[in-house]
């Protein structure tokens, strides 16, 4: 068994990067995968409180690279799920505590145990970014149907081609498909229009996220949440499954605004 | 799964039947104003060309006033109507450039 590593990243700050590397840990896990999920964002950690495991911390990756604990100790089980992982990041120190050869090498002693390495990167292109990118053999770009979103997710695009990276594959998060069908937000088709890559996913809105970041139960988790079944589907889709999209496609083509017009 | 497709009303849309024909006719042809989505993704297609072509305002308004004094040696042109300007289709970028000819008599 050898684990593939996805780096979930995204230029920009606050478009749910962390919330999706928690979902798609649990879903992974959830389909009978091991899993790992790492937070490379030294110094503002936060996937632990996602996950909700900030209780159990004793070790970080910084300890892990420092030779302060063995990368066992530093690994958190998962309160559910037996086959998830969580190894967080340090809170009090900052991103040079850990360079792009300790995440190859912290990694490739995972790899061997476990089907999936989720890294969890911080925002910006410098330092933490490139950590996190560095052992990547796939990775997901987040971003909301947003101008300022879209366009950081267009340069982490451009940045990762220079870099010889395979092409990166796209989740859209946050999206309204009622807004987009009123022309009030970008769509799915625009979004994808304009970043020429491989849509893997579309998350909705879903007010069962914010819930679930208070209890620290990731939505993936529950049943009935929308978004939790984007996450569960994107995680199908990364094990190489073919699903469908979930019916939140905006209707803005000519095709679509005829069939709502005869429907009225 | 099914999300609230279909219950949406388009707000354009009038209630009498003309108007309805109307906006029928505007919906799907005619001209309107733009939707914020069609604004922003106007100005994230402007944007991401310039992000990735480093082809400035600035540049393209030079190469405006250049063009202009090329094709006025050789032709009568309007320049206040020429654009020049960067386009973006999937990974094709594009300059294009719109030049009215001025004085064009309308038959010989």
């Amino acid at each position: 068994m050898s684990a593939t590593v996805i780096t979930i990243t995204s230029g920009k700050g606050g478009v749910g990067k962390t919330t999706t590397t928690a979902n798609l840990g649990v879903a992974l896990a959830l389909a009978g995968k091991r899993v790992v999920a790492m937070d490379a964002d030294i110094g503002l950690r936060n996937l632990d409180v996602v996950m909700g495991l900030e209780n159990r911390i004793v070790y970080d990756l910084v300890d892990v690279v420092e030779g302060r604990c063995r990368l066992r100790q530093a690994m958190i089980r998962d309160k559910r799920l037996s086959e998830l992982y969580l190894i967080p990041a340090a809170q009090t120190r900052d991103k040079t505590a850990v360079s792009p050869d300790d995440m190859v090498r912290v990694c490739d002693q995972l790899r061997s145990d476990f089907d999936y390495i989720l890294v969890d990167s911080p925002a910006g292109i410098e330092r933490g970014y490139q950590n996190a990118v560095a052992p990547a053999d796939r990775i997901a770009i987040v971003t909301t149907p947003e101008v300022a979103a879209v366009r950081d997710a267009d340069r982490i695009i451009g940045l990762l081609e220079a870099e010889g990276k395979d092409t990166p594959q796209l989740i859209i998060n946050r999206f309204k498909p009622d807004m987009a069908r009123r022309g009030d937000m970008l769509g799915t088709s625009d979004v994808i229009e304009i970043l020429a890559i491989e849509l893997i996913g579309i998350v909705p809105e879903d007010e069962a996220i914010i819930i679930s970041t208070n209890k620290g139960v990731p939505a993936a988790l529950d049943e009935k949440a929308l978004a939790g079944q984007a996450f569960r589907n994107i995680a199908r889709r990364i094990m190489g499954e073919d699903v469908p999209f979930m019916n939140l496609r905006d209707s803005s083509g000519l095709f679509s605004r005829l069939v709502s017009l005869i429907k009225q | 799964m099914k999300v609230g497709h279909g219950q949406e009303t388009e707000p354009s849309i009038e209630k009498d039947r003309r108007g309805r024909r109307m906006s029928l006719w505007r919906q799907l042809f005619g001209k309107r104003e733009p939707t914020s989505r069609e604004i922003a993704k106007k100005r994230l297609q402007l944007a991401l060309t310039v992000d990735r072509t480093r082809i400035s305002p600035q540049l393209l308004e030079m190469l405006k006033d250049e063009i202009i004094a090329v094709i006025s040696k050789h032709l009568d042109i309007d320049a206040d109507g020429v654009q020049v300007s960067l386009t973006q289709q999937r990974s094709e970028h594009r300059l294009v450039a719109e030049i009215p000819l001025a004085n064009v008599p309308r038959r010989r």
